[in-house]
Formats: structure tokens, sequence, C-alpha cells
């Protein structure tokens, strides 16, 4: 599904070059559960953004469903990001004074379906998420676990392969975290969908099927 | 995403923030109101001034000593009496010639004063000019050839000097000489800012003796149709020349008269046209910055929009639209306002105006390129924001 070798990327800051990455490798295949941990600042959402086709590599080889990101266009990534992965994020980036239901449907506008078929769509995602009762909703209506419970409708509503989940729980209490935390793994083994987590949480990246370490932009484990 | 949806996030966006659209918007209504209102009151101007020069009578054509110019003073003239007999004969009909001698003085009558223009005249005057009369007889071939003390007042000079009485038959006093009034002309209104209700028509050869001169200061001929004016005009110019050689005059016709006032005029509603374009440009550059700001502040939405898979084209253009929509919306709001105002003006103040729809035509359109052009910038930017960068923005 993602296939990353020697995986490095960069930035120029003032000048100064800044490793991020610094030669990551990595395999995610169909159904995998991978959760990513490390210290501040050692790569892990570099890493994400590179996983999701949001960003190119400085060196190495990165496979996303068969296709070589650095030969990719902007238009044939954003059509990648768009039918292969679905992104959950800390703080939501939910549209403000956007109902619930259009939240959801947002990338199936980018996918040229008609208005009736996305709203059909997204109301079928959020009732799976159990937020059957709340498509009126705008964010500022909802609470923090129903935000993100929104957010995993709209990364799933294009039934993408990957989900990448960069701190899904960072700005939830623990209990409405693990309650998102259950939704996102009942999603990864009813729909055999690989699913990337990126954690602080030692307890919670215990439950992954797979752990990766990170530091100064390398997995050391 | 299909360009039908574009427009609906378009709309969506601005309606998410109504107070800041609406005041982007009021740049571009004030701008294509004011090309509206001022291109309508240059053009309602231009027209009724040409309908005055039309109203004075058709297929006119004035010869004057000297230059038709608008920045020479004119010339002192020369002709007399005898160039007026030469000219009869050229014109070849006495009907369709007059002559004048002009000046301005105090007319009395009883206790009543009033300054106005006194014209020695030709009894065809009315012939060659459209005047009617509103009441008695206008001058007649006696008066003028006996050089008799009889005046036809304008309709002004008439309700100054009598009021509400009758004024035929009464006597008024001109430069302290005793005249019979023996008619009153029918109200005329303005033309080009001369008020032609304020004059007073003497046989001319009474104002040469009344003003001790010889002199002739302008022919004014009525052609029998359109084809004869400019030989007409040819032949007067040519006999005055050989009478007085060392002299230069000249012809004009009304159509001169209308073409050059139709051109000031029409210079005149273009400079007020692109003046007002101005305000439509700097309404345009408040558009641009609305959206540059508009761009920083939703920052994040556009990261997570290219997050969920749209291209550097759909974020351009949903902003663009953006753009488009406030500037054409304003476009049409202030053609409303253009309307309203013009026809407010019409009717409250002398100044007319003409709605024309080039003008609506122009402004909507100029408006609604004004978003496309300064649209521009603003969407390029958004649609090449790297997605990272704007969602790691907050
Ligand atoms: N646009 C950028 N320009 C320069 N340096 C950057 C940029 N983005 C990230 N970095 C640097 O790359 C390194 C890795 O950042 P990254 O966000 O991947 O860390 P992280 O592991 O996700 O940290 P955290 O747990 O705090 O989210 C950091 O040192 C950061 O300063
Ligand atoms: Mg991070």
């Amino acid at each position: 599904m993602i296939e990353a070798e020697d995986v490095t990327r960069s930035y120029e800051l003032d000048g100064v070059t800044v490793a991020a990455l610094r030669g990551v490798s990595l395999n995610i295949r169909q159904g995998d559960y991978v959760a990513i941990i490390g210290p501040s600042g050692s790569g892990k959402s570099t890493l994400m953004h590179l996983l999701g086709a949001l960003d190119r590599p400085t060196t190495g080889r990165l496979l996303i469903d068969g296709k070589d990101v650095t030969a990719l266009s902007a238009p044939e990534m954003a059509k990648l990001r768009n039918e292969t992965i679905g992104f959950v994020f800390q703080s939501f980036h939910l549209l403000p004074r956007t109902s619930a239901v259009d939240n959801v449907a947002l990338p199936l506008v980018y996918r040229g379906l008609g208005a009736r078929d996305r709203r059909r769509h997204a109301a079928a995602t959020l009732e799976r998420v159990g937020l059957g009762h709340r498509l009126g909703h705008r964010p500022n209506q909802m609470s923090g676990g129903e935000q993100q419970r929104v957010a995993i409708a709209r990364a799933l509503v294009t039934s993408p392969k990957v989900l990448l989940a960069d701190e899904p729980t960072g700005n939830l209490d623990s209990a409405t975290g693990v309650a998102v935390l259950d939704l996102l793994e009942r999603l990864n083994t009813d729909d055999n969908v690989a699913l990337v987590l990126v954690t602080h949480d030692r307890d919670v990246a215990a439950r992954a099927h797979r752990q990766i370490a990170m530091r100064d932009g390398v997995i050391v484990q | 995403m299909r360009l039908a949806e574009a427009w609906r996030v378009a709309l969506d966006a601005l309606r998410a923030n109504r107070m800041r659209s609406g005041l982007t918007m009021l740049g571009m209504v004030i701008g294509v109101a004011a090309v509206v209102v001022l291109v309508a009151l240059g053009t309602g101007t231009k027209e009724t001034v040409e309908a005055q020069v039309e109203g004075l009578g058709s297929n006119l054509l004035i010869v004057v000593p000297g230059q038709v110019n608008f920045s020479s003073a004119p010339t002192l003239s020369r002709m007399d009496n005898s160039d007026l007999e030469a000219m009869v004969k050229v014109v070849g009909d006495r009907d369709r010639i007059t002559a004048s001698l002009t000046s301005g003085e105090n007319v009395r009558a009883g206790s009543n004063t009033a300054f106005t223009t006194v014209n020695g005249v030709m009894e065809s005057t009315p012939k060659v000019f459209l005047r009617d009369l509103g009441t008695g007889i206008y001058l007649s071939r006696t008066d003028v050839d006996t050089g008799r003390r009889v005046a036809v007042l304008g309709s002004l000079v008439a309700q100054r000097l009598f009021g509400e009485r009758d004024a035929v038959g009464q006597q008024v006093t001109i430069a302290g000489v005793r005249f019979r009034v023996v008619g009153v002309f029918a109200p005329l209104g303005q033309s080009l800012g001369v008020d032609r209700d304020n004059e007073v028509h003497i046989p001319i050869t009474t104002a040469q003796r009344l003003f001790g001169t010889g002199r002739v200061d302008a022919f004014a001929v009525k052609a029998p149709d359109r084809e004869t004016i400019d030989q007409l005009g040819d032949q007067m110019l040519a006999e005055l020349r050989r009478r007085h050689p060392d002299t230069e005059f000249s012809a004009v016709t009304q159509e001169q008269i209308l073409g050059v006032l139709g051109d000031i005029l029409g210079i005149l509603t273009t400079v007020l046209a692109a003046i007002a374009g101005i305000s439509l440009l700097v309404g345009g550059v408040g558009v641009s910055n609305i959206m540059l700001v508009s761009v920083r502040e939703r920052t994040r939405e556009i990261g997570l929009r290219k997050a969920v898979g749209a291209r550097p084209r759909d974020i351009g253009l949903q902003f663009l639209l953006e753009a488009v929509l406030l500037t054409s919306v304003g476009g049409l709001a202030g053609m409303g306002l253009g309307v309203a105002a013009s026809l407010l003006t019409a009717a409250l103040t002398p100044v007319p105006a003409t709605i024309t729809w080039w003008s609506m035509a122009l402004a909507f359109g100029v408006s609604a390129g004004v978003g496309i052009i300064f649209g521009v910038v603003p969407a390029q930017r958004a649609g090449r924001l790297d997605p990272v960068v704007a969602l790691r923005t907050d």
C-alpha cells in the first residue's frame, strides 16, 4: 500500500538546512495497524505528511498505492489523497459555520459527486460513527469527541485504503479519547483499512499491531 | 470539481462572512453607481443642449465677421446696410434672411426697469428662427423700412415691466427713447445658457439710429434645404470678402455648432465616466485586499480542502469566483443605485439625466472584469499554498 525507502525530508530555514527526516524506510500494508511514537520534534508529523501524499520527500523513494510520489504533479497528488488517504488531525480541522454533514461531504465535492449523493453518503457515514442525530450541527455546537468523530467520518466517506491519524486523541480527555480510539480500531478491523496512528501515549501505542519509535528523524526500533 | 459546485462553494464562503462581503461590495456599488449617474447626467445635458440648438430652427446659417472660435474675442463688425442689401440679393428671398445689431440696454416702463438684450432685427426674424408670439404682432416691413419706434418684448421682460398686465399698446423707454410695444413673445426658456425670454426686438434701422451707428453685426439665413446651406454660405462669404477685402468672415451652420457642442459635451461625459471609472478601480483594489486577507484568514481551510483532495485549480477557482461574485453583485447593486440616483437628480434639479444602456453594460462589465483581474493574484496565492504549511498555521 505504502512503501517508503530511505526517505529524507529537510527544510531550508534562513540558509540553514534542518533535517526533519534522515532516512526512513517503512511499509504499510492493507489492514495494518501501526502506532508511531517518539518525542516532540522527532519527525512523526513530517513522516505522516509524506505517507499521506501531502508532501514530497527530499530524497528516497516513496510509493503510495503503487504510485511514485516524487513523479506526481500537484493535481495528481490531490487525486491520490482524495482516493486513497483519510486524514484525522489533532485539532479536527472542521470548517466553521458548516454543518456536520457538509463537513463530512467535503472530500466528495472534489470527486465531482452531486449534492444529493454527497449528502446521502455523508449522512450514512455519520450514522456509522454514531452521529446520525447530529447531521445539522455545526462544529461549535458539538463536543470535542463529537467533532473528532465528524472528522473521522470525513476521512472515511471516500472509503480510503489508509487512515492517517496524527495524535487524534491529543485534544480529548482520556475517556473520550478511548472512545475515539475504539472507533478507529473498529474501522480498521471491519473495513480492513490500514490505520497509522501517531501518539505520545504508550498505552495507546500498545494497542497497535506494530509500533514504530522515532528519534531525531530516524526510526530507532 | 464542477463549475456549478465552485459557484456554490464561493457563495457559501461569502455568506459566511456577510459583513465583510457587504463592505467590500460597497466600493464596487459606489464606483458603478458613479459611472451610471455621471454618464446619465452628461448624456442628458448633451441631448438637452442639442435639442436647444435644433429648437432654433432648421437649416440655419449664421454669417459673422472674424473667426468663429471659442477662444478669441468677437471681431467688431464693419458691415453696414449696403452689405445687408447685397446679402438679401445673394439669398434672393428677404423672408429667409435677417440681420442683427445687438446691445445690452435698460428698458423702462413707469417705475419698473429691466436690463435686457436689445436686438435690432428685420421683420423676417420669426421666419428664420422659430419664434412664436404670445400676444400682439411682430415687426412689419414698414417698421423696418421707416425705422419706427416699435418693440416686441420677450415674455420675461414683459412680465418684469408690466406684471400680469397686457404689455401690447403700452409705452416703454429704451436708452431714453420711447417705444410702443406691438407684441410679446411666447415663453421659450433657456438656449445655450442665454435666457431667450429676456430680450427685446426692435427694427434694425431704429436700432442703428438709437445706438448711433450704421453697423450690422451678423446675418442669419434659413436655407430652403440642407443641400443648399453650404453653397449659400460660400456665396455670401465670397460677396462679403469682395466688398471687404481686408476682413475675415465666417459662416457656421447649425450642424457645425451641434457638432462642436456635441464633441465638447461628449468629451465631458467621457471624462466624467473615466473619473468614475477610477473609483471602480479603487473598489477593485479593495476587493483584491479583502481577498488577500481572506486567503490568509482561511489558510487552514485551504490546507484542509487540499488534504481531502482539492487541486490548486479548485482552490484558485473558488477564490476567483468569490472575487467575481463580490464585484458583479456589487456592480448590479451599483446599477440599481445609479439609475435611482440619476432619476432623483433629474427630478429634483434642473440637470437632465438620460440613462444609457451602454454605460450600465460598461460599468457591469468593468466590475465583473475588475473581479477577475483583482481576484487572480489572491486566487493564485491560495491555489499555490503548500497544504502542509497551511495545515500547520493557526
Ligand atoms: N516547515 C518547516 N520548516 C522548518 N523546519 C520544520 C518545518 N516543519 C517541521 N520542521 C522541523 O522538523 C522537525 C520535525 O517536526 P515534526 O512536526 O515532524 O515533529 P513531531 O515529531 O510531529 O513533533 P510533535 O510531537 O511535537 O508533533 C522539527 O524539528 C521541526 O522544527
Ligand atoms: Mg507532530
